[in-house]
């Protein structure tokens, strides 16, 4: 279907249309992904360190 | 039915003790109105064409502004949780505060927008359209907006959200209300129009006080 | 407590078990790898499709190629509305919290469904159509369907108390989807009053097989993905919601 690799991201001349769609789409939902593991570390450090905490009070008052 | 006249009474009363608060709306109304020529020009070909769309759209976003009035006051000072406790059902109360809210906002409108309308050059029969349009869409508009009022109720920014949450609702009546109007000033059948004005009027009234108590309820537990 | 896990042999019942946040938890941990695998098999599957078996267009050449990712995230925008307004209106019915928090971490990915929609759209519009934007039935409907989506998000957004917002988030999604059929009816409507039928974006290129497998591969791949995110994100939700519970605190990945 494509003769030379040249053609492909040529498009026919719709180059910047095709790719702006796609090239965006693949932004999208590859940073989405990030931000939610990035809120999800988030999460945990903070539990993390309310455990942590909770631990130190509960052996300073023993 | 008591109950009901007793709410519709109480709200205007108070209304008619704060009257700046339903005048403003109503000269924003007018003022929004008069942008426009002034922000596009007064040929008035070009008015008699967007008339539909801008008073249309004035009228929206004044019945928005007089939304706000509809429950925060009774929220606030905490009449509205002792209208939910009282015997009478609370969807009786809420319609009563909508059907108050339509008198005092959407109600003038529908006398104003004549005049306005002249503004913009408007034909006799495109008017009379506007007056009917209005009246059948501006309780709709009341109906719908209940929902944002009380889906708001002490919020952070209520009054910005509840614009952002109703706007998207009111879209089907701004385009038959407007599209109304425009038929008729360029001669085509408006019977389309009512009729879907109508039916949206009739599902509104059968549906929203039910979720706009709900919605109420929510917001005082 | 006990018996309510084990209430009946009736499995319809057993699905009370999962609306737990602590039972969902680890369950939807596991199964988040395997949707990942999915989604990125149809995706290779679906761009395979689209760039290499589908062939050109007669009228829009290769520019039509858009139309395999475009279409795809308009479905999966209004799927996912369909989905959210269901979990929230589960979670007013059955007062379930995890159902509520299913809602809330799909809006977010409709709504970039949404956008990408427009967008996707708009870089179609331009060379088909010579503009941008088109007030186009489809096109219009979708930027309300965003709005939709932005307020839900808002409404949470601005309620401090979590479950006074899932309960009024509900009533929102559920009356948008109520409202989403008049609204594109109405826009459709108002597109046909105005313009005639003059601008489609809709007048996709006839389909060929192989056209409709791009587009349909390229759909499961968005929907595996939004299953993925939405899990991933539920949990996040889950536990910034439940972080005072004892079983959050002894969760292998807090107990350091």
């Amino acid at each position: 279907m494509w003769n030379s690799p040249a053609e492909f991201f040529a498009m026919g001349g719709y180059a910047l249309y095709v790719w702006s769609s796609f090239g965006v789409c693949v932004l999208v939902l590859v940073l989405e992904p990030l931000a939610v593991r990035a809120r999800f570390k988030a999460i945990v450090r903070r539990l993390k360190r309310e455990v942590l905490a909770e631990h130190f009070d509960n052996e300073g008052s023993k | 039915m008591s109950a009901l006249l007793t709410i519709i009474r109480r709200d205007l009363l108070l209304v008619m003790r704060r009257k700046s608060e339903v005048l403003t709306a109503l000269f924003f109304f007018v003022i929004v109105t008069s942008l426009f020529p002034l922000g596009i020009g007064a040929d008035s070909a070009l008015l008699r064409k967007i008339a539909p769309g801008v008073l249309w759209v004035a009228a929206l976003l004044s019945t928005l502004l007089g939304l706000q009035r509809m429950f925060a006051a009774d929220y606030i000072d905490g009449t509205l949780e002792q209208l939910a406790l009282s015997p009478k059902p609370l969807v009786l109360l809420v319609i009563g505060k909508i059907i108050a809210h339509w008198l005092v906002c959407g109600l003038p409108l529908v006398i104003l927008a004549p005049v306005i309308g002249l503004q913009f050059d408007l034909d006799i029969s495109s008017l009379k359209v506007l007056m009917l349009a209005l009246l059948l869409g501006t309780p709709i508009l009341s109906l719908l907006g209940s929902i944002g009022a009380a889906l708001t109720l002490g919020v952070r920014g209520g009054s910005v959200l509840m614009s952002l949450l109703i706007l998207p609702l009111y879209i089907p009546v701004l385009i038959f209300g407007a599209g109304a109007v425009y038929a008729n000033s360029v001669g085509l059948d408006v019977t389309g129009h009512f009729s879907l004005l109508g039916a949206l009027f009739i599902l509104a009234l059968a549906f929203v006080p039910w979720v706009s108590t709900a919605a109420v309820k929510i917001a005082i537990e | 407590m006990n018996h309510l896990n084990t209430l009946s042999t009736n499995r319809a019942l057993n699905w009370f078990r999962f609306s737990s946040p602590s039972t969902f938890y680890p369950v939807a941990g596991k199964m988040i790898p395997w949707f990942w695998a999915l989604s990125i098999i149809f995706g290779v599957a679906g761009l395979w499709v689209s760039f290499f078996v589908a062939p050109v267009d007669a009228v829009q050449g290769q520019g039509y190629r858009i139309i395999f990712i475009h279409v795809p995230t308009s479905w999966m925008s209004m799927f996912i509305y369909l989905v959210m307004a269901a979990w929230a209106g589960l979670g007013l019915i059955f007062n379930t919290r995890l159902s509520a928090m299913m809602a809330q971490a799909l809006a977010p990915i409709g709504a970039w469904m949404a956008f990408l929609s427009l967008w996707t759209g708009a870089f179609w519009g331009k060379p088909m159509w010579g503009a941008w934007w088109v007030w186009d039935a489809r096109l219009t409907s979708e930027l309300i369907l965003l709005f939709l989506y932005l307020g839900f998000i808002a409404l949470q957004a601005s309620i401090d108390n979590a479950r006074r917002a899932d309960k009024a988030g509900a009533i929102l999604a559920l009356v948008g989807v109520v409202n989403v059929p008049i609204i594109y009816f109405s826009v459709k409507w108002w597109n046909t009053l105005h313009q005639g039928a003059s601008v489609s974006l809709t007048k996709a290129p006839a389909m060929a097989q192989t056209m409709l497998w791009g587009m349909l591969l390229m759909a499961l791949c968005l929907w595996m993905y939004s299953i993925a995110v939405g899990l991933m994100r539920v949990r996040a939700i889950i536990l910034e919601r439940e972080a005072h519970t004892d079983w959050v605190r002894q969760l292998n990945e807090v107990k350091n």
